[in-house]
């Protein structure tokens, strides 16, 4: 009989950008064309390494983020790509690119014509644009690197390499932002017709400038009560340091969150994660992989695996991990799921997700009812108004706004 | 064992101002005198727990007996009482003097003389101690010590020009106070051969000795098989070993005499019963009289002590239980609270042994606690003529059958720079402070004396005291009796419920300022949650301040970005376990530390 293959995910990290933003915590830095190289050698060592082990699989998706994967040549991304091919068996057979999703993130920054066609070539086949913003204002807050006009020259370059999948990443509620200018960004994105829209909220991390600006949670909740204790000259200067402006309060976030769903609707995306828009078909199936918790494998510098229920991540210290001639060396936290955690991460996971959580597939993957399990968790946030419960357990409007609080409920 | 020569005796302590030095001085006489190598040598060995090496003071007595070869080719026996360093501790610290016959005043060279010098040097000499001065720390930049000499002649009038010159961090001049422990200090009196009469300074419990009782024998003798009687409060037991403090360890002997400072064990099982202070003599051959000066120490702060979990009650009460053996002057009894359950009002001698118990209760047994706001004991008289002792405010009978309540009052003394009169003074004011008289030490220095209401000292105002004088200022106090005065009860309710453990005594003028700040103070500390919460101040039924926790509108991880669940799965981790800090009141979380939040009134 033949042996069904499972599906898998890899996720690739490329740990370099041109500059650091204002508000990026993620794992990126600046290099020198020489690191890089370096780092591909690396990268392609692990992957290369590590194939044989995903005989059993085919390759669903594959995802290039950073940091900046485009500030790696068309020709060392083919290399990557290349390396993947000669590892792994993709769903669709040797073109790569023809039925797996194979995305990439890019910088408008950081490309041209011939880079895209090159990654195009090389069987990319999604495109995720970080646009952020379409003020160029606000870039040059954020840090960013480009202006808006680079953005549409990449768009433009993106399409005309025959990139037919498309995402564009903005960001709501940053620093002065009115909820007018953030919807005028987003409708000119939507104007251009991308096929996917991610739109997050501006995030205040630590050991960020913007953490040192605005400190702990953007300052928004000091700025509610900078405001409540209005006329009594109390830290009037709650909320953002010298020279920088204010971040939305609370209220004006959630209203652009609110209008970004009713305005995507009216373009024909809908919503079908926290943060994540598409029209009907174009939703990322990499990132489901995430909510849906399949398996994946993560390379690279930082990357983060779960396959057959054990989650690791891979070290963060370059050094570590350029020395490292032995992948499993550079695997840290390495950790197999117990059942309830299992549980745990398929709910707060999946409810993430509009189509939120089904009790079949629960009773499926456990073999025990969800009512046995969260019952009473479900009943409380139900009477709270913050879930909906049917078939398919779901999140309100109001339980997506508060999902921390909701998610943090079916934790054991 | 041929008996030791009294005449080769000197017990003394060492008496500072607090940082000017002591536990250091300490620590260099016992290397010097090759108790141990320094190699061996923590630092502040005598500082026996980790709470008070890390906070650098002292909270229990401890002792320590070195052999010291003098100049003169004499080896002497030093006994070394290192005496509590708190006003919390008076009490112990009077005991401990008591076991001496002289004291070395430490005092720093760039700071001079204190209050806390002044009143330990008032209190050696109350206990006819011979004290001499040292001056510390005199490789300071800011050093002066011919101004901290000549303070010391025109303040104290002890003769200090020959006073050793010291660094005891750095090791310079320890010689010298050895010679002049030696010369200075007299040889202790009494006789062998009088009846048994020893002075109780401190005690410990040790699970395989029981109580061991740390005395200072003044006239007679005492050893194994000898049948003792504390005098105060009446125990007998029958001796089982006598011994010496070794640095760290007892030493067992054969017998301590007239002049000695030892320990000696006796199958007691109960520290209560050999309260510091009494004295303790031989039952079939009593001495005449009790040594003079024993008091009962009582409570003066007492606050609700509750297990975070609630399942943890049992072992609250064990840990009680075990520092209760070690520390007679912790007092408590169960009480029950609508808002935080089981648990225990507890009593101590201040807001700093307060501090100590709760710290050793989460470190030494593990507890999660949560602290209600401290009080101290009000007399509540009745229309009926009956008074209560009011330690739990929730216990406040209904204002209608009080006639008049009194609150305790101390004598303060503070030691402030002049350039800080003002700011001290205005402190004391609003602390409702009477004030008495203000000295002039010299051109720089004021001695300011007032009466102060216990109970608006206990929370932050040694803390205040350090803001407004930026460090300078230095206080001390004692306890002076009650007096009448207009208090009610604060009472604070959350979502429209009461909180009986937030609920406090406060005078009548400052009830609406301290309402409303607690407010304020408790809607930063409550998380908002998905509705409104309106918190409350109220006196007798009536709403004095309010303020609102808003619902939450949002609260959203961002991107889960290239798959690392671990990491948004900490923080929702984190999220809960911040609930699980929580106390569930009605339908809100209050975290635990806003229990505390009255505490911290005064902060910005």
């Amino acid at each position: 009989m033949k042996k069904i293959k499972r599906k898998l995910s890899i996720y690739i990290h490329i740990p370099f950008c041109i500059k650091k933003c204002n508000y990026c915590d993620f794992l990126s830095f600046p290099a020198g064309e020489r690191e890089r190289e370096r780092y591909l050698g690396a990268l392609l060592r692990e992957i290369e390494g590590e194939a044989h082990k995903y005989k059993d699989y085919f390759v669903d998706t594959v995802f290039l983020g950073g940091g900046t994967p485009t500030v790696l040549s068309g020709k060392q991304i083919g290399r990557v790509l290349e390396e993947l091919k000669a590892g792994f068996s993709f769903v669709g057979g040797s073109n790569i690119g023809g039925m797996a999703e194979i995305t990439m993130e890019a910088n408008p920054g950081t490309v041209d014509r011939e880079k895209l066609e090159q990654c195009r070539q090389a069987g990319v086949n999604r495109l995720s644009i970080g646009a952020q913003s379409l003020r160029n204002q606000e870039l040059a807050l954020l840090g960013r690197i480009h202006r808006a006009e680079d953005f549409y020259q990449a768009y433009r370059w993106a399409r005309e390499a025959g990139f037919g999948n498309i995402n564009v990443d903005l960001m709501a509620a940053l620093p002065g932002q009115k909820p007018e200018e953030y919807l005028e960004t987003l409708r000119k994105a939507a104007d251009l017709g991308p096929e996917h829209i991610s739109a997050y909220s501006l995030i205040v991390e630590e050991g960020t400038p913007f953490y040192d600006w605005y400190g702990e949670g953007g300052g928004r909740e000091r700025q509610e009560k900078a405001n409540g204790y209005a006329g009594r000259g109390e830290e009037d200067s709650a909320g953002a340091g010298e020279g920088m402006p204010a971040l939305p309060s609370e209220e004006e976030e959630r209203l652009m969150d609110e209008w970004t769903g009713k305005i995507l609707g009216e373009y024909g995306y809908r919503r079908y994660e926290i943060s994540n828009y598409a029209r009907p078909g174009y939703e990322c199936r990499h990132n489901m992989a995430y909510w849906k918790r399949y398996d994946y494998a993560g390379f690279g510098l930082g990357a983060a695996s779960m396959v057959g229920n054990v989650r690791w991540k891979n070290s963060a210290d370059m050094g570590k991990y350029l020395g490292c001639m032995e992948a499993e060396t550079v695997k840290e936290e390495v950790c197999e799921l117990s059942i309830q955690e299992q549980m745990e991460e398929f709910m707060f996971l999946g409810l993430r997700l509009t189509e939120g959580v089904g009790k079949k597939e629960f009773y499926e993957a456990f073999g025990e009812d969800m009512a046995s399990v969260y019952g009473k968790v479900m009943e409380k946030l139900e009477s709270q108004g913050l879930v909906t419960d049917g078939e398919r357990v779901r999140l309100t409007p109001y339980g997506r706004d508060v999902s921390n609080y909701v998610m943090a409920e079916f934790l054991f | 064992m041929s008996s030791i020569d009294q005449s080769k005796i000197r017990n003394f302590c060492i008496i500072a101002h607090i940082d000017h030095g002591k536990s250091t001085l300490a620590d260099r006489i016992i290397e010097k005198t090759g108790l141990l190598t320094s190699r061996e040598m923590q630092s502040q060995v005598l500082d026996n727990m980790d709470l008070e090496r890390e906070r650098g003071i002292t909270i229990k007595a401890q002792t320590v007996r070195i052999i010291y070869r003098a100049m003169d080719g004499e080896e002497y026996i030093f006994n070394l009482i290192d005496t509590p360093g708190h006003v919390d501790f008076n009490y112990e610290v009077s005991r401990s003097l008591a076991a001496c016959d002289g004291a070395i005043l430490v005092v720093d060279a760039a700071q001079g003389i204190e209050a806390q010098t002044l009143a330990n040097v008032y209190l050696a000499l109350d206990h006819d101690l011979d004290v001499f001065p040292v001056i510390n720390k005199i490789d300071l930049p800011s050093a002066q010590p011919q101004w901290v000499k000549d303070e010391i002649e025109d303040i104290i009038g002890l003769e200090a020009q020959d006073a050793p010159m010291i660094s005891a961090k750095n090791g310079i001049g320890i010689e010298d106070v050895l010679e002049a422990v030696v010369k200075k200090i007299p040889a202790p009196s009494g006789s062998a051969d009088k009846p048994l009469q020893a002075l109780i300074f401190d005690s410990l419990y040790d699970s395989y000795k029981g109580v061991i009782v740390f005395c200072r024998i003044k006239e007679g003798r005492v050893k194994r098989g000898t049948e003792i009687l504390m005098m105060a409060t009446g125990a007998k037991a029958e001796v089982v070993e006598v011994g010496y403090f070794g640095p760290g360890q007892f030493i067992p002997c054969n017998e301590l005499s007239a002049g000695m400072v030892g320990y000696i064990t006796a199958s007691i099982k109960n520290v209560k019963d050999t309260a510091v202070g009494d004295t303790v003599t031989d039952a079939k051959n009593p001495c005449a009289e009790p040594l003079p000066g024993y008091k009962k120490v009582n409570s003066m702060v007492f606050c609700g002590m509750y297990p975070a979990d609630g399942a943890k009650y049992p072992d609250l009460r064990d840990a009680l239980e075990k520092l209760q053996l070690n520390d007679a002057a912790l007092q408590y009894e169960p009480e029950t609270s609508v808002a935080l359950g089981f648990g225990f009002r507890c009593g101590f001698l201040g807001l700093l042994h307060l501090e100590i118990i709760q710290e050793r209760l989460e470190r030494e047994y593990n507890l999660d606690l949560v602290t209600t706001a401290p009080g101290v004991i009000y007399r509540v008289y009745k229309n009926n003529g009956e008074m209560i002792e009011l330690t739990n405010p929730a216990n406040l009978p209904d204002p209608s059958e009080i006639a008049y309540m009194e609150e305790p009052i101390v004598s303060a003394e503070i030691m402030v720079t002049t350039e800080f009169i003002g700011s001290i003074m205005e402190l004391c004011q609003e602390r409702r402070g009477k004030y008495l008289s203000m000295e002039y030490m010299e051109e720089t220095r004021a001695l300011l004396k007032y009466e102060l209401p216990l109970n608006e000292i206990i929370y932050d105002f040694f803390d205040a005291l350090k803001s407004r004088s930026r460090g300078y200022a230095s206080f001390d106090y004692d306890l002076k009796g009650y007096e009448e005065s207009k208090l009610v009860k604060l009472d604070i309710l959350i979502n429209r419920e009461e909180v009986d453990a937030l609920s406090f005594i406060v005078h009548a003028d400052s009830a609406y300022e301290r309402g409303r700040k607690m407010c304020e103070k408790l809607k930063d500390e409550i998380p908002r949650h998905l509705f409104e919460i309106p918190i409350q101040a109220a006196v007798g039924g009536k709403i004095i301040a309010r303020e609102t926790v808003k619902a939450m509108r949002k609260d959203v991880l961002a991107k889960c970005y290239g798959g690392d669940i671990t990491r948004k799965k900490k923080l929702l981790e984190k999220q809960k376990e911040g609930k699980k800090r929580m106390r569930q009141i009605g339908n809100v979380e209050i975290p635990q530390k806003a229990f505390m939040s009255v505490l911290k009134l005064d902060d910005k």
